[in-house]
């Protein structure tokens, strides 16, 4: 066989090969967004709404939205005026390293100046921190003021979900889109956003 | 009729090569003469991979993988299918075994030197074959959606979530849901007895393919191919069949033994094998007070809970697994086995083990700053062990290897 032969025979194979290549994407699409969450899984994790206006001062409550806990809680006008006691604890005490819904707007973090509303998944690898509201010494801090603590590998937060310097966790807890229209919560969906 | 059965047997063999097949890779395949216990998990490893193949069909047939029904169909085996327990305490007992089979024979490894050249191949071959296996038994303890199987499994998915930019989405994606789900347990159910499976048999033959080639080692680090008889068979070796499956049919018997007993009395082991909080159902809402992973996991959870960073911890944690990798191209010693190396590398060797074994419990029980500290510290011996290994295997006086086994 010629050069000019063996040139023009490495082409085409180059050629075939490259078209043949370029269906791999399209034949790959369906297996890749088959695992993406379904219709029926996003119409699950629709928004969830509830009356917060029975809940106690000081009470924590938890909701299922998308199946993950959401803490939401009433504070007490002390609870908030001891916020400034924790604040030489924390990492990130203006929520700067998250993109923050509701920067800037109340101490709770929210949309309210009462209620705190937060995902209640640790931001270092998703377990459900616990609520320690009372402020005593705890065997995984002694100047505990309040808030909550990761049972998995020892995170600590704030009562307004603040991450402490020196845990695992990197940022604070994440606060979900929410509204509220009177004393009625409204978790997953801000019009206004 | 021996005559007919005959001929009927050269109709086969001159069709697909069943003399020489069974020739090359049992009854001539040349095997050193001398080895011990060690060389035994190879085989060990095998047989348990049959066990949990065989028991695993058995479960597929009542599990059902739904949200509603993966966790009381484990229940139903348990306590209304004839002799369900049996299997599932063969499969969950088998998966433990399966680990610990297989850490001794990479620690047999080590010790003797298996990844040298030119058995590189056969050593890459077994990391593969150990990384699908943590995948695999992974994705298994997802399947009974106990409650450390959800917070099991969304510890380990949150993984994916350190990674910068896309882990978000690959996370959703994984789980296709917003939480871990039957959509999620169906998939890993998917993953778990067909896809995995699949890619482990497919090692294991690619890791016994090469193993034939290039032949096995012993614990002397001798070449015993340098000394052939006139047929060109090493002279210090034995047929595989029968000397080393007889050999290796005792080792068997006593290891089914310890099988047995764990699995008839101490299926849970403690809690180390099924861990309590999985007798309860997955419930998203509230974590377990105490999420350790199961016990083979252990060395390589507490290297992820000693970096306070998740990405830095999934880097470790990774790289720990990685490292095994290179080992061929990070010993520069002259002799394969522990028995002709140096001083450095004895202390090298058992500080490394201590300190695997020392990161296991530490994985296993609650964090406190002593813990902490000591947790960096195994780490760091850990990746010493395997960074350093180019300078100690180099610069340390090694004894010379006989030439004969």
């Amino acid at each position: 066989m010629q050069d000019k032969d063996k040139t023009r025979r490495k082409v085409l194979i180059g050629l075939t090969s490259a078209v043949g290549l370029s269906g791999l994407p399209f034949a790959a699409t369906p297996f890749i967004a088959a695992w993406n969450p379904s219709a029926k899984a996003k119409a699950a994790g629709a928004p969830v709404k509830l009356d917060v206006s029975k809940m106690q001062f000081g009470q924590q409550i938890q909701v299922s939205w998308r199946k993950q806990p959401v803490f939401i809680i009433r504070h007490t006008k002390e609870s908030l005026a001891s916020l400034e006691l924790s604040l030489s604890k924390l990492a990130d005490p203006n929520s700067d390293l998250i993109s923050e819904p509701y920067k800037g707007l109340f101490p709770t973090r929210s949309k309210s100046s009462e209620y705190s509303v937060m995902s209640g998944v640790c931001t270092h690898l998703g377990c459900a921190p616990k609520y320690f509201p009372e402020v005593e010494p705890k065997s995984w801090d002694a100047t505990w003021s309040g808030g909550f603590f990761c049972p998995c590998h020892g995170s600590m937060f704030d009562i307004v979900g603040r991450v402490f310097k020196g845990v695992p966790a990197p940022t604070n807890l994440i606060v979900p889109p929410h509204m509220f229209d009177g004393s009625i919560l409204t978790i997953g969906e801000d019009k206004e956003l | 009729m021996s005559e007919i059965a005959g001929k009927l047997f050269s109709w086969v063999n001159d069709r697909l090569p069943i003399v020489n097949t069974f020739e090359r890779h049992l009854s001539k395949h040349p095997v050193p003469s001398k080895v011990n216990f060690w060389y035994l998990f190879g085989a060990l490893a095998s047989v348990v991979l049959i066990i949990q193949i065989v028991s695993g069909i058995w479960l597929i047939m009542p599990y059902s993988n739904t949200e509603e029904e993966a966790f009381s169909s484990i229940e139903y085996i348990m306590r209304d299918v004839d002799y369900g327990w049996v299997i599932r305490y063969i499969h969950t007992t088998g998966a433990s075994m399966f680990f610990a089979v297989v850490y001794l024979h990479m620690f047999r490894g080590l010790l003797y030197g298996s990844y040298q050249k030119p058995k590189e191949l056969v050593w890459i071959f077994g990391c593969t074959i150990y990384l699908a296996m943590m995948a695999e038994g992974f994705l298994g303890y997802v399947l009974p959606y106990g409650q450390m199987s959800y917070w099991g499994a969304q510890v380990i998915i949150s993984l994916f979530g350190a990674i910068p930019y896309i882990g978000e989405s690959l996370e959703l994606w994984v789980r296709g849901d917003y939480y871990i789900s039957g959509i999620t347990v169906s998939r890993f159910f998917a993953l778990h007895v067909v896809a995995l499976p699949l890619v482990l048999i497919a090692l294991v033959f690619l890791h016994l393919v090469a193993l034939h080639e290039v032949g096995a080692g012993n614990p002397e680090g001798v070449d015993i191919e340098e000394f052939l008889d006139d047929d060109g068979v090493p002279l210090d070796s034995v047929p595989f069949f029968p000397y080393k499956v007889l050999n290796a049919l005792v080792g068997i018997g006593v290891f089914m033994t310890v099988f047995a007993i764990i699995m008839f009395f101490f299926p849970e082991g403690g809690g180390y094998f099924i861990e309590m909080a999985n007798f309860q159902e997955a419930n998203p809402l509230v974590t377990p007070d105490h999420i350790a992973p199961v016990w083979y996991y252990a060395p390589f959870f507490t290297m992820l809970r000693a970096v306070p960073d998740p990405l830095g911890g999934l880097i470790v944690m990774g790289s720990a697994v990685a490292i095994f990798f290179v080992v061929p191209w990070l010993d520069r010693s002259n002799v394969a086995s522990i028995r002709y190396k140096g001083i450095y590398s004895k202390i090298a060797l058992v500080l490394f083990g201590v300190s695997f074994l020392t990161l296991g419990y530490l994985g296993t029980v609650g964090v406190t700053e002593v813990r902490k500290t000591m947790s960096v510290a195994c780490t760091v011996i850990y990746f010493a062990y395997f960074l350093l290994m180019p300078i100690y295997t180099k610069y340390e006086k090694t004894k010379e290897v006989p030439k004969r086994l």
